[in-house]
């Protein structure tokens, strides 16, 4: 199967691969799939006190097009609101690296993996500001 | 001083490039100058010429396999080959009953037409491999019953490489008096054959794994004790009535010669096949977290199946650009499972996913092997850079205790 040119360039120069860390209260982090179904995404978005996503990393095992969709995933989240970045669709992810029917898979997840980490994100602010209010 | 030749072929289980000197053979068959005519045509010396050059051939396939020409029916490759001997034989026999025993870890070709069987009303046993990917004699004794008619075992595993004891299950089968088929499609020119020694009734063989054309193959049926079958093609009674239709010379002269050159230089040849294979596995086995699938031993020299823990399959060959293997993971054929071979003989979906079939042939090359190593490992560290699942490792997480979300 012949990848398109954009899987090929996130494949072969994949952006903010890394970690940060998931105790940070500014860090949401999402890990969606499965190694037993052959890919699994970490993204994490690190999020400003007004609720910007000041950066990205990713790190995922799966096939070529995973490994681009979540990298073009964390350029796309980078300077968003966590509002825009909520309304991402996976359709978006599809038509930038011109994915084939097979491989709609790896946006749906990349999408999903975003999810994860705004609801961790999130869940880590209600907690503190509870903290806080009883504090 | 030898160049490399990029892309590099280590895809020799899928298919093989034709030999020279095979191409040129058939290169004689085809015009007004050469070897044309209809080998069944009687009538004047076109046809017999090129009935000599099918015979000649059918001799050369049979002397492979230490078989008597006779009992040599060619076909249009190894599926069809399968085909024929199991619904044939299988069909043929259904009075006597109507049970089948072969293995997980067989061919499609083999592992559909049973399927096909078992819509027809035959009931089939599919025989799961120890670790090893070898037939577990005993189990397979236990399995034999009063209607079992055929057992279909194959001789080289197209995957993982590992070689079954064919004369000890037709040993058995021979006892027994049942017809014991054999997929031979991997084995001719890298294990020896002696279809009397093993006691095999029924082998597919093909041409273009063993550097003959594709298109062409042969099903060896025992004369002594006779084996019938069920023609599945009619027609103009060719072959025997077992399989008809005109023969097609240049094929046929092709897959002969591939076999008589198979049969001149498999001694040297396999000796050199395993210097590469186990220059290849030396390597890379220090890598972390690799496994070797199927017997190191009991095994073609030739084949390497390896999975790369925690790196995807297809993403390694997609690596890998400048090297042609093959995966059996996810997404490189058209369905998502991992490799069913793989799972028979026990490894995990992760394992499975994690594949790579490396396979050499004849022009294979000491080069070719050092660039390939140098390649995987570069690959393999790369991607586990980039893997979760390699970090969560090296933190010490089990990974089978992670609630994973399936999608």
């Amino acid at each position: 199967m012949a990848y398109s040119d954009k899987v090929l360039d996130h494949y072969e120069n994949p952006r903010n691969v890394g970690v940060l860390d998931k105790d940070d209260p500014n860090v949401g982090t999402g890990m969606v799939g499965a190694p037993a179904c052959g890919d699994v995404m970490r993204l994490q978005i690190k999020v400003s006190e007004d609720g910007v996503v000041e950066d990205a990393k990713f790190k995922t095992y799966g096939c070529g097009s995973a490994i681009a969709s979540s990298s073009l995933v964390t350029e796309m989240v980078k300077g968003k609101t966590l509002d825009e970045v909520a309304a991402i669709k996976n359709s978006e992810i599809v038509e930038e690296l011109a994915l084939p029917p097979v491989k709609i898979h790896c946006s749906v997840l990349a999408e999903d993996a975003i999810a994860a980490a705004i609801a961790d994100i999130k869940a880590k602010r209600e907690e503190q500001s509870t903290v806080k209010a009883s504090a | 001083m030898s160049t490399l030749n990029i892309p590099i072929y280590l895809d020799y289980s899928a298919t093989t490039p034709v030999d020279e000197r095979v191409a040129k053979s058939m290169a004689e068959c085809l015009t007004l100058q050469g070897n044309f005519g209809n080998p069944a045509s009687r009538s004047h010396p076109f046809g017999w010429r090129a009935e000599e050059a099918v015979e000649e051939a059918r001799r050369n396939v049979a002397e492979l396999i230490g078989a008597v020409p006779k009992e040599i029916i060619w076909t249009s490759g190894a599926t069809e080959s399968d085909n024929l001997a199991i619904k044939g034989a299988a069909l043929f026999n259904q009075k006597k009953g109507k049970h089948i025993i072969t293995m997980k870890t067989e061919h499609k070709a083999v592992l559909d037409t049973c399927r096909q069987l078992e819509r027809d009303g035959f009931e089939v046993s599919y025989m799961d491999p120890m670790e090893n990917g070898l037939l577990d004699i005993e189990a397979f004794k236990k399995e034999i019953r009063e209607d079992t008619t055929v057992v279909s075992i194959m001789h080289v595993n197209n995957e993982i490489g590992v070689i079954q004891d064919i004369a000890a299950i037709g040993a058995i089968t021979r006892e027994k008096g049942i017809i014991f088929h054999v997929d031979a499609a991997q084995s001719p020119g890298k294990v020896a054959i002696d279809v009397d020694e093993m006691n095999v009734d029924l082998m597919s063989l093909c041409a273009h794994k063993v550097y003959g054309p594709k298109g062409i193959g042969a099903l060896y049926v025992r004369r002594k004790p006779r084996v019938r079958l069920e023609a599945q093609i009619h027609g103009g009674g060719h072959e025997r009535g077992m399989r008809s239709g005109t023969l097609a010379t240049h094929q046929i002269v092709g897959m002969g010669e591939a076999f008589r050159i198979a049969r001149e230089e498999m001694t040297a040849e396999t000796a050199r096949m395993r210097v590469l294979r186990d220059r290849l596995w030396n390597g890379v086995k220090d890598m972390e977290e690799i496994y070797l699938n199927g017997d190191l031993e009991q095994r073609i020299p030739g084949n390497l199946n390896i999975s790369f823990n925690f790196v995807e399959g297809e993403s390694l060959i997609m690596s890998l650009k400048d090297i042609a293997v093959s995966s059996g993971s996810a997404c490189t054929s058209s369905s998502l499972e991992p490799s069913y071979v793989l799972r028979a003989i026990g490894r995990n979906d992760e394992l499975a996913h994690s594949s790579i079939r490396f396979t050499m042939g004849r022009f294979s090359t000491e080069e070719e092997v050092d660039f390939t190593i140098e390649k995987v490992r570069e690959a393999v560290e790369k991607l586990r850079e980039l893997s979760p699942l390699w970090d969560m490792f090296k933190d010490g997480v089990d990974l089978d205790s992670v609630e994973w979300a399936h999608h």
